[in-house]
């Protein structure tokens, strides 16, 4: 009796202490939110709600605003997005229904590799070896055939918000792509086998079955996708421009949220000015929080019988 | 824990056919009462799934427990070892008396229970160690055993289990290196090593091929000198081989309990009957 | 027959496309690796991994500190981040499960993982940059470790959860006590698991940049101790590549490489150790 006693007080003990880590995380995140909002607390108070939609930024006359890193930051997603899913589930789709038995796996591989690379490298590789691309040759050509649409119209500067978007794309296509697979996978071959049967074409037991069946995680996976995309930093820096102006364009340079803070954080002087960063990272991790939050919502919709 | 003598084992006394009736508590003939279960109900959170379970374990005997899936033979077996505490919401009702002590009391330590009940599961689970690891895991619990008495415990145990003789030249190799009717031989030495009362098999067998399934009767036939076994049973012609008593459940209640061969050639219930001879199930 | 031949059409487009979508995958893949390589791996040489850098604009030089540098802050971040993780990550899996604490865990876990990793790095900055007064070797370390903290919490509750419950049941069934059970048995059985996600989240962490510009910073020196700036691979890339050195370029290029081998050698041993296992 006495020795069992000492035993579940081990089991206490150790309960305990796997709650207090457990606790720790959750007081991690609570602090992170308290600590950024106590330190914007300065420019909110200057600033207020129009902070959010000032499009003044000018570290000389202390004013800041964040809407244009805010809209930077959504269109360069938005954009991302844009090319990011087609591609996904097409490789996706490839990977699972078309490619043969024996590319699959490595084929599956390589796409898992490519999500593994540092977005820093894609960031590089954008201004060094893409940058130059986009301005000798996509842009020119772009603005030569469809300069009538004020999207493609501008002087061909290579960085800017649409080469700032297609990097941004390549570092999502591989995570989406290959949680896409995953859930593909998941389909079970009878169910596609019976579709098969009744004479559907490989496209239409794709359309019918394998995506409605999937659904659930294929948004899933994009609204994961799109919370990285929304927080990248290294990724965007490099090409993105940097620049301080609205324009319908997207060869013209922008701003992101991340990135400016990546370009002035350790530049800002004033208090000001360092508590409208802080804010704009605010800004930006409530962002992605709304998003992931949506993204964790949809996953765990009906999946509360399975988790038993 | 001495070995029953086997005089006592080999009387024959109450191998005969005799009908356990509507008899309140069903009993295992005349022999000694290891376990009493009284009037044991079972819950899963608001779910009950054991209505009023009474009968005898009679000691150094094979009782088997069969029953179509979900008729609550698993269940019932689990509350001998308090298996269920580790669950929210399961709780039992009900007297288990083992040596005149309610094992459901809440009172009573489990951890300590579960030294003197010892159970086997349907898939092997060798822990992810060595053969003599999993086997002195037990004994390590316990007491401060010296190394030479783990090792001479663990070679007593190797050898009750019947596997002694292939093992004995890897020991120090992984529990999981064996094949599966070795691992599940594996399990059963380890649950031997720390010398318990009872041993509750959970379908043991489920997982095995019939090689394997006739290595481990014969074990549990040797066992029972020493032990009392219960075993949970899907496999009718093994409870039939193997055992002394059967339990017939359906939806959670017991519907017959008696001598095994009285149960397979005379059975008392009609649903007994129908079971049997595979009109159900 | 009409009908026929329009859906073989569609289904023919859509496998057109879909092959094609793999293809430009496949084309990206190669060209981005390719291009790392090949300009990277000409900028590698002896003294890339034992010399201090140079002036800016000076050629010559190597990013022996760098490298040193980030080794150095990702052990301590793990150090910092494992215990952390794996009891918390033991919690959410053995003792919260239904808890209001557990699934709050697991909720803010989730939301961590694919946090912005620039705002930990704000984070940090006000919590320990601030606090101290300077950046630091130790304000990076941190940062990792916040950033691989969900990573291996959710995954050590992962893998315990992948343990089947036979396991657990057989050594409480000897009369093991719950944390002995955990701790002697199941962490064995999960253990592979748990050190793929550990060492995929160092992967992921040692090529992060985002947290590491406002607390580590970078430095050209030998570090003295923690307590102060330290050089590390990733910051010093971002500088170098938007630095209008030629030499500078190339080093930058040779860091993509190594960062991007490295990162890529441990995520594939750790498949392969994974794959073994199942």
């Amino acid at each position: 009796m006495n020795q069992a006693t000492r035993k579940l007080s081990g089991d206490t003990i150790f309960r305990a202490l796997t709650m207090t880590f457990a606790a720790g995380v959750v007081l991690l995140f609570v602090t992170l939110i308290v600590v950024l909002w106590k330190e914007s607390q300065l420019s909110i108070d200057a600033f207020g709600f129009g902070f959010l939609f000032s499009s003044d930024w000018n570290p000389v006359t202390e004013k800041f605003g964040a809407w244009i890193p805010i809209f930077g930051t959504l269109v360069s997603t938005f954009l991302a997005l844009l090319f990011a899913i087609p591609l996904s589930l097409g490789i996706a789709l490839f990977l699972t229904e078309l490619a043969p038995a024996w590319l699959r796996t490595p084929f599956g591989t390589a796409i898992e590799l490519l999500a593994a690379i540092p977005s820093i490298v894609y960031g590089m590789w954008g201004l060094f070896v893409l940058a130059p691309l986009m301005a000798d040759h996509v842009q020119p050509w772009l603005g030569e055939h469809l300069g009538f649409i004020p999207l493609f119209s501008g002087p061909s500067m290579g960085i800017g918000m649409l080469t700032a978007s297609l990097v941004l794309a390549l570092m999502i296509i591989p995570f989406i792509a290959s949680v896409t697979r995953d859930v593909f996978l998941m389909v079970p071959q009878n169910l596609k086998e019976a579709a098969y049967g009744l004479g559907c074409t490989t496209w239409e037991v794709a359309r019918d079955i394998t995506i409605p069946y999937g659904k659930k995680g294929i948004v899933g996976a994009v609204f994961l996708g799109m919370g990285r995309a929304l927080g990248e930093t290294m990724a965007v820096t490099f090409v993105i421009g940097n620049a301080y102006h609205l324009s319908w364009s997207l060869f013209a340079p922008g701003n992101s949220i991340a990135s400016t803070l990546a370009n002035e954080f350790t530049e800002a002087d004033g208090d000001l000015y360092l508590s409208s960063l802080i804010e704009l990272g605010l800004v930006l991790f409530l962002i992605t929080f709304t998003v992931l939050t949506l993204a964790q919502l949809w996953l765990r919709r009906g999946m509360q019988e399975s988790d038993r | 824990m001495s070995a029953a003598s086997p005089i006592q084992n080999a009387a024959p006394a109450d191998k005969k056919v005799k009908p356990v009736k509507a008899a309140k508590v069903a009993k295992p003939g005349a022999n000694k009462v290891c376990m009493s279960v009284r009037n044991l109900d079972f819950f899963y959170a608001d779910k009950q799934v054991l209505f009023g379970n009474t009968l005898d374990i009679a000691a150094n005997k094979v009782t088997a427990f069969i029953g179509p899936s979900g008729c609550g033979k698993s269940t019932h077996i689990r509350t001998y070892n308090r298996m269920f505490d580790l669950y929210k919401g399961h709780r039992a009702e009900g007297e288990i008396l083992l040596d005149g002590i309610n094992i459901l009391d809440p009172n009573v330590p489990a951890l300590e229970l579960r030294h003197k009940i010892g159970m086997i599961f349907q898939k092997p689970t060798p822990f992810p160690m060595s053969i003599m690891d999993n086997i002195a895991y037990g004994l390590r619990l316990q007491s401060g055993l010296s190394r030479s008495e783990i090792e001479g415990r663990v070679e007593k145990a190797l050898k009750d289990a019947a596997l002694w003789e292939e093992v004995k030249d890897k020991l120090n190799q992984a529990g999981t290196s064996l094949s599966g009717g070795q691992q599940q031989r594996l399990c059963i030495a380890r649950a031997l090593a720390v010398e318990p009362e009872v041993i509750l098999m959970d379908e043991p067998c489920s997982a095995l091929d019939p090689i394997a399934t006739a290595k481990i009767e014969e074990l549990i036939d040797e066992l029972k000198q020493r032990f009392t076994i219960v075993i949970v049973t899907h496999n009718m012609q093994q409870a039939a081989r193997a055992s002394d008593f059967t339990a017939f459940f359906y939806l959670g209640k017991l519907i017959e309990f008696g001598d095994t061969q009285q149960i397979f050639t005379a059975p008392g219930k009609q649903q007994t009957e129908d079971y049997i001879t595979g009109r159900f199930g | 027959m009409n009908n026929m031949q329009r859906r073989k059409i569609i289904n023919g487009t859509v496998l057109v496309l879909s092959t094609a979508a793999a293809m430009i995958g496949l084309v990206m893949l190669t060209w981005i690796l390719g291009d790392v390589a090949i300009k990277g791996a000409s900028a590698i040489n002896w003294d890339f991994f034992t010399q201090l850098p140079s002036p800016p604009g000076d050629e010559g030089g190597g990013l022996a500190n760098a490298i040193v540098g980030t080794l150095l802050m990702t052990v301590v971040a793990t150090l910092i981040s494992v215990p952390f993780g794996v009891m918390a990550g033991t919690y959410l899996s053995e003792f919260g499960r239904q808890t209001a604490l557990g699934s709050t865990a697991r909720f803010v876990a989730d939301i961590l993982v694919s946090a912005p990793s620039i705002v930990i790095g704000v984070f940090v900055y006000l919590l320990v940059v601030k606090t101290m007064g300077n950046f630091s070797g130790w304000a990076g370390a941190i940062a990792l470790s916040i950033i691989m903290l969900p990573v291996i919490t959710r995954t050590t509750e992962e893998m315990l959860r992948m343990v089947p419950k036979e396991m657990r049941e057989s050594a409480l069934a000897l009369g093991a006590p719950y944390w002995k059970m955990l701790v002697q048995v199941i962490y064995r059985c999960a253990m592979t698991g748990m050190i793929t996600g550990i060492m995929l989240a160092v992967a992921r962490v040692a090529g992060e940049t985002a947290p590491l510009l406002f607390t580590s910073l970078n430095s050209p020196y030998w570090m003295q101790s923690m307590n102060e700036p330290m050089a590390n691979m990733t910051v010093a890339l971002f500088n170098y590549a938007m630095s209008p050195y030629d030499d500078w370029h190339a080093k930058a290029w040779g860091m993509a490489f190594l960062i991007t081998m490295s990162v890529l050698v441990v995520t594939i041993i750790t498949r392969i150790s994974l794959h073994k296992r199942s």
